[in-house]
């Protein structure tokens, strides 16, 4: 569950909950230096995300966000007397899916509770979600980081679940606005071990959880809607020591915020602890403004859930054979064509794992290797999809399925490059172009005659002109300091409006200023 | 296991049901005698003996993905105490 | 001529199919023996406009040749458990006062497409959680028998419960039949009470959309009428697939009538031991002994069967329908239906509500429902109670080797009077002791009259069938009534 009032620290059931580590050590640069000594975070996440489907976990109403309050409600999500659900099979498939792209064991029996309590975006009364019986087991993802060896977090569980309605605050100073649009829209919580170590390793799970959920279609990842939201497990202790007491961190809704509020919230522990004090187990919230995490005040008492089995639903009984037709219809997941990049085209563990973030990335990078049989060297096409193409999107904040550079075009630039047509510098200048006017690459060499000059007649008679109007420098050459060489090489640049074939250039002005 | 009256009182709460103090002392009474009633089931071996889950034998049957309703926004407001706007409204919630 | 609300419903879709009489005029007849019968409180809500175009319709689609079937322009009561458009549903609550669902149950959906006519809807015990009429907000349903002789002579009965309402106006004949549910014997019980025919099918055979939830896992719908083959006639319409019940069985309906050939040669009939409990009247234990004749001399084989959790259904009941209504009420909240306290804060506000909303039964329910799910008791009680619940399913289905139907008493008592076990829970939750153990394996049953107790009030003879055996139960029933011969009136 999500909402503000779920202070719940065993949504999971106890044997479940997540206390086994089966992280083994540490990164040691992840230890936070306290005033006493060296402490250890210990980090576990459960994140929210939205189901990709049509309709609702239980309803025939319609997903879609937004919308006039209370129009996306059927008479089952609004709890109607008499109203009943029944389930949502591609709800089924996706959370399958989702456990087959994380290397989880599927049930293929599993069980709808009840976790009643009262909230007025919870129209029943209770969320149906699964508690004893999950539709997933245990998996696991492989996080990787840029700096250092990639490490493993484990899988707890995955389960289905409603969302609940929202509750709008601010229209009037003494009432709640309820708007069940939300309400019964299907959810997986993924629940992971906790073994993650600091707030930029749970960034980076959390960014390839997100990855590998898009790559199977499952969640579409819009944090900014809500899409995915984590609950975030923060305990410290000492290295070796066993667990502290852990803070829940509710809904976070933004990478970077989860990397704050896990920085955060391990410093306040870690001065509590310091101090003499204790922590105790609460639920915060983290605000974003301030950067910090908060007691949350509602937290009036303690809850008591009251799960048990919906005696509305039976126990969803799988076949193999529906898994493993899923299972046959998984894509290639990132970690997988990270292996393959690096395996076909000498890829760097980083860069191919950049490539391959975005299933759209990775699908324009093999494009651009290989328009048409093209067999563009990958290694450039790599930096240049990491480098000024990602800068320019970046820039104009604009998807890879917006660019006004598409792989083919991007592919032709690489080739003017590659046959000498323009430098490398002057294709910078071209790419820019190409992406602020979505003109090709040979046409804008064409129209503003900016192909490289290899002709070393030409070249040498600048050079020979450039090295007559500045003998003290071409003096300083020769007594010695050959770093003149590059001063002189900007000289032919500018004079050539960095049109000259650069090797030829430093060749001939080797030759002429040692001659 | 009898029912104290904190413990009364917590159910109480737990149900969203109010309850005056001074009848949480019968209440509690009237309570521990049905649930001592109710302890004859520990007559029973029940060891090894599953739990029902349903009084059919029946798989669960799945729906196919299409949105066929909603847009009632008019109907599940028609009942409603205190809707404004399109939307329920409740006395304001803190937290 | 016998009046036209003396007719059974066979009978009046006779009438009706030889142009005897009109659906209007048997409509009419109906409404006009309602405004005289008021004092039963059997009606919460009466719909004679509504009535009276249902039946122009029907003789409409007769005059075209068009009518439905055997319900086509038969007036019936329906239980205020089911959710009617437009019309009040309130399950006898003051939580629901004057709520007017924007939906129909499909089971009432089911009659009118039949053609039926609803005369209004009837009173219940609040929620269905009673065994007398006498938890309704509405106030108590009276039962329209009078005892002749013994400590009841002269005062005001129960038509028990929970569809009380129901089984008087049916019984009272301000109804040619009335739909009933029945969570633990709710209208197995009421039937007996009021000398009707009260007729539970198998779990899953009826859809529960539309229905005010009470208990989930037990909840059924079901008629009461006058006969078994209204009965049938009845069920017929009511039952069949519902793809908005994920509990609903996707099995053709038989034609039920048809199953009542009057043969059981051969027939099956178990007896089960348990079920002489210590404390059973004589002449519960006499009528029963009569039954057992009369189906022995009907052709029938007596066979002396085990049924050895009996004891425990009703124990088990009581912690798994509180535990299901516990959480099925969660949802009257006062935010989006229904009657709304507004307290101090949004807590205080649920909780005045639903202290004012619901009455005692009600709140001592939901409250063991509550105590029995919450932390550390919920092995002990609720998985406790499923497990129990699976010995006594495991009994039936040990039984079904060697009968094909069980015979028992319906209820250990006749009718009761009001104010009787009002203050004692338990002695009234033992009402339904015969009928709970079906209920919680999930088993058709159905309650007929046979025979009136030495105070002149009726008591009932209950068949449980295994599951889907409904036409079993029908033909051993018609039987049963037939030897019977039951024709008092109250
Ligand atoms: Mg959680
Ligand atoms: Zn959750």
């Amino acid at each position: 569950m999500s909402d503000a009032t779920d202070t719940s620290q065993d949504a999971v059931p106890g044997h479940l909950a997540g206390h086994i580590t089966s992280r083994v050590g540490h990164n040691s640069g992840d230890l936070i230096e306290g005033e006493t000594g060296p402490w250890e975070v210990i980090i576990g996440l459960e994140v929210h995300a939205q189901v990709v489907s049509e309709s609702k976990l239980f309803s025939g109403a319609s997903t879609e966000f937004g919308g006039e309050p209370n129009s996306h409600v059927s008479l089952v999500d609004a709890a109607m007397p008499g109203m009943l659900p029944v389930l949502n099979i591609e709800a089924v498939r996706q959370a399958v899916r989702t456990g087959l792209g994380l290397e989880a064991a599927i049930n293929l029996r599993s069980v709808f509770d009840r976790k009643n309590y009262f909230y007025p975006d919870l129209p029943q009364g209770y969320q149906i979600s699964q508690f004893s019986d999950p539709i997933v087991g245990e998996g696991r993802v492989t996080v990787d980081l840029e700096d250092r060896e990639s490490f493993e977090v484990g899988i707890v569980r995955i389960h289905l679940e409603q969302d609940a309605g929202k509750s709008v605050h601010d229209r009037l100073p003494d009432r709640t606005y309820i708007d069940l649009n939300r309400s019964g829209v299907a959810l997986m919580e993924i629940v992971s071990k906790p073994d993650i170590r600091s707030g930029a390793e749970a960034a980076a799970y959390l960014a390839k959880l997100r990855s590998i959920l898009r790559y199977l279609g499952t969640c579409d990842g819009n944090m900014q809607e809500g899409s995915m939201r984590a609950d975030v497990n923060v305990s410290v202790r000492r290295p070796g020591d066993k667990l502290g007491t852990r803070c829940e961190i509710k809904n976070v809704n933004s990478i970077r915020f989860v990397r704050q509020a896990v920085d955060y919230e391990a410093r306040r522990q870690i001065e509590i602890l310091e101090e003499g004090g204790a922590i105790d187990q609460e639920t915060r919230l983290f605000d974003a403004d301030r950067g910090e995490t908060r007691s949350m005040r509602s937290k009036e008492e303690a809850h008591d859930y009251r799960y048990f089995p919906d005696p509305d639903l039976l126990p969803v009984e799988l076949d193999q054979a529906f898994v493993d037709e899923i299972k046959a219809s998984l894509p290639e997941l990132p970690d997988a064509k990270a292996a393959r990049f690096a395996a076909e085209f000498g890829l760097g563990e980083y860069d191919a794992g950049l490539l391959v973030a975005e299933r759209e990335t990775a699908e324009f990078y093999e494009a651009v290797v290989d328009a048409d049989g093209a067999g563009r060297d990958p290694k450039t096409a790599a930096n240049w999809i990491t480098g000024d193409f990602f800068r320019r999107l970046n820039a104009d904040d604009l998807e890879i399925a917006d660019s006004p550079v598409s792989a083919e075009q991007l592919g032709g630039l690489i080739d003017l490059i590659a046959d000498g047509t323009i430098s490398g510098k002057i294709a910078k200048d071209v790419f820019d172009e190409m992406f602020d006017n979505g003109k090709d690459a040979g046409d804008i060499v064409e129209q503003k005659g900016l192909k490289q000059i290899s002709d070393s007649g030409e070249i040498a008679a600048i050079v020979d002109q450039i090295i007559a109007d500045n003998p003290d420098q071409a003096d300083e050459y020769r007594s010695g300091n050959t770093k003149v060489a590059g001063w002189f090489t900007g000289q032919v640049m500018k004079a050539t409006q960095g049109k000259a074939n650069p090797q030829m250039v430093n060749q001939l002005l080797q030759e002429k200023l040692g001659g | 296991m009898a029912l104290d009256t904190d413990t009364v009182r917590r159910i109480a709460r737990l149900a969203r049901i109010h309850v005056d103090d001074a009848d949480l002392a019968p209440l509690a009474d009237e309570l521990n005698n049905i649930l001592g009633w109710i302890e004859q089931l520990e007559e029973v071996d029940t060891d090894g003996v599953e739990p029902m889950t349903s009084a059919v034998e029946m798989v669960q049957r799945l729906r196919a993905d299409a949105v066929n309703d909603g847009d009632l926004q008019e109907a599940v407001l028609s009942n409603a105490p205190e809707p404004n706007d399109g939307f329920y409204t409740v006395p304001k919630v803190v937290e | 001529m016998a009046a036209l609300t003396d007719l059974t419903i066979a009978e009046a879709g006779a009438g009706l199919a030889s142009g005897e009489f009109t659906a209007r005029e048997l409509t009419d007849a109906y409404l006009s023996a309602m405004e005289g019968a008021r004092d039963l409180n059997a009606y919460i809500a009466e719909t004679p406009e509504q009535a009276r175009s249902m039946a122009d319709a029907s003789d409409a689609r007769r005059a075209k040749g068009a009518a439905a079937g055997p319900l086509d322009g038969i007036p019936l009561a329906i239980k205020d458990l089911f959710c009617t458009e437009g019309v009040l549903s309130s399950a006898g609550s003051h939580i629901l006062e004057g709520f007017a669902p924007p939906y129909e149950s499909t089971v009432t959906q089911q009659l009118w497409d039949a053609g039926a006519v609803m005369l209004g809807k009837v009173n219940m015990d609040e929620f269905a959680m009673g065994s007398a009429n006498v938890t309704s907000h509405y106030g108590p349903t009276l039962n329209p028998w009078k005892a002749a002789s013994g400590d009841a002579a002269g005062r005001d009965l129960v038509p028990g419960g929970s569809s009380g309402g129901s089984a008087s106006a049916v019984a009272a004949r301000i109804a040619a039949g009335a739909t009933g549910t029945d969570t633990g014997g709710s209208i197995r019980q009421p039937g007996a009470f009021c000398g009707i025919v009260g007729m539970k099918p198998t779990y899953g055979r009826c859809s529960r959309w539309g229905i005010i939830a009470f208990a989930s896992s037990l909840d059924q719908a079901g008629p009461l009428t006058h006969t078994v083959q209204d009965a049938a006639l009845m069920l017929g319409a009511m039952a069949g697939f519902d793809p908005k019940d994920s509990t609903s069985v996707d099995l053709p309906v038989p034609d039920y009538t048809a199953a009542m050939t009057g043969d059981i040669r051969g027939l099956r009939v178990g007896v089960p031991a348990e079920y002489r409990m210590d404390g059973t009247p004589a002449e519960i234990e006499t009528l029963w002994q009569t039954g057992i004749d009369r189906l022995r001399d009907a052709g029938a084989e007596i066979v002396d069967i085990s049924l050895p959790h009996t004891k425990y259904a009703l124990p088990a009941y009581y912690i798994v329908a509180p535990a299901e209504a516990s959480s099925n009420l969660a949802r009257y909240d006062g935010v989006r239906y229904g009657l709304r306290v507004e307290g101090e804060n949004l807590i205080d506000t649920y909780e005045r509500t639903r202290a004012e909303g619901f009455g005692d039964e009600v709140q001592r329910r939901v409250m063991i429902g509550t105590y029995v799910l919450s932390a550390g008791y919920y092995d002990a009680y609720y998985l406790k109670a499923q497990r129990v619940r699976t010995r006594i399913a495991d009994d039936f289905r040990a039984a079904w080797d060697s009968c094909d139907v069980i015979l028992t008493p319906t209820t250990p008592s006749a009718a009761f009077a009001i104010g009787e076990k009002m203050d004692d829970p338990i002695a009234m939750y033992l009402n339904d002791i015969f009928t709970v153990p079906a209920s919680m394996a999930g088993l058709p049953a159905i309650s007929v009259p046979a025979g009136l107790s030495g105070d002149g009030l009726p008591l009932g003879l209950h068949l449980i069938a295994p599951a889907f055996g409904e036409e079993t139960l029908f033909r051993a029933a018609g039987v049963l009534e037939d030897a019977d011969g039951f024709d008092a009136r109250p």
